[in-house]
């Protein structure tokens, strides 16, 4: 069981029911960075757990994934990063990051 | 009817939320941060995988603190209050908390278990994070800092199979440095895999059961 993102979905769930007041919530869209190490596959398995019992329950979850990007100190370069190594194609680990690390609620559909 | 769920009705409405998963838990561990500065208390979120040697490291750090500032501990794990009792022998006053399921130790938590250890003012407080290198790196609990502990025994490419931690470390040790000669282990490549994941992390290898290099930590921690 990854139990992170189990903690996370109910951190989700708590919030969109807080927000829902009551209100059925059909549609839940999250934006999930590629360096967070939240796997989307388990987070849509614990979604549906944390749902259970609530205003959410049977809600769809839609993840919107984003790729990890970096600034180079040392060549102004902006790089793709693909995991949590930071290595500029010029050498350099000298590497701001600027994309990856969002773990966010976009929105969400009641009614 | 609706394209998202089938049930017929059109009414659905959007909310915009665009806010942090974590909000709340962020909210909470900025409310900590403040409280504790507030009472000049240092809190050290203590981070390692099980068995990297935590507990016995807080003893012999207790025991060489504990006569130039006051020191206090809260202990994470799932189950049991075994650490907890042997921190209670070195003389600190430690509470412990069981997260059960929970792989981690989150702000409220940790707010809980300040109210009830009520360290003294100035207490620097030792937070041991349940035995975990993964979900701990992704709650802030308000503390002043984050040490990552590793031990020779574990293999150097830690770092790298498990970056997310190492990413939010301001120290790593990397600990039983008495056990190097008889286990591969190669510091210069750990501190290596170390940097490429996080340039700014300190690194420093101690023993916590012989002493090596326990005053370099001790210096790192005033």
């Amino acid at each position: 069981m990854t139990m992170h993102e189990l903690a996370i979905a109910e951190s989700i769930v708590e919030a969109v029911c807080e927000r829902a007041a009551g209100r059925k919530v059909h549609r839940v869209t999250v934006r999930i960075g590629a360096l967070t190490a939240v796997v989307p596959d388990a987070m849509r398995f614990c979604f549906d757990l944390a749902c259970e019992g609530t205003v959410a329950d049977g809600a769809a979850l839609a993840i919107e994934e984003r790729a990890g990007a970096a600034r180079c100190h040392e060549c102004g370069a902006e790089v793709e990063l693909a995991d949590r190594l930071l290595l500029c194609p010029c050498g350099s680990a000298d590497l701001t990051v600027t994309a990856g690390r969002e773990l966010q609620i976009v929105s969400m559909e009641v009614g | 009817m609706c394209g998202t769920c089938g049930c017929g009705h059109h009414d659905h409405e959007e909310i915009t939320l665009e806010q942090k998963v974590l909000a709340k838990n962020d909210r909470l561990a900025e409310e900590n941060r403040r409280l504790l500065a507030e009472r000049g208390i240092t809190a050290i979120n203590l981070m390692s995988s099980p068995g990297s040697g935590k507990t016995t490291l807080l003893e012999r750090t207790i025991r060489d603190l504990h006569t130039t500032r006051p020191v206090a501990v809260i202990e994470g794990d799932q189950e049991t209050r075994l650490d907890a009792e042997r921190i209670r022998r070195t003389g600190a006053p430690v509470v412990q908390v069981n997260t059960g399921a929970g792989c981690h130790l989150d702000a409220a938590m940790l707010r809980d278990a300040y109210e009830r250890l009520d360290p003294a003012r100035g207490s620097l407080l030792f937070v041991e994070n349940v035995g975990n290198l993964v979900c701990p790196a992704l709650f802030d609990l308000g503390e002043a800092g984050k040490v990552v502990i590793i031990s020779v025994t574990e293999g150097t490419d830690k770092p790298l199979k498990y970056p997310y931690m190492f990413a939010a470390a301001d120290l790593v040790l990397v600990n039983k440095l008495d056990l190097l000669p008889y286990v591969d282990f190669d510091l210069a490549t750990c501190r290596e895999h170390v940097a490429a994941v996080n340039p700014k992390a300190e690194v420093i290898a101690v023993s916590a059961t012989r002493g090596d290099h326990l005053e370099e930590w001790c210096a790192w921690l005033s």
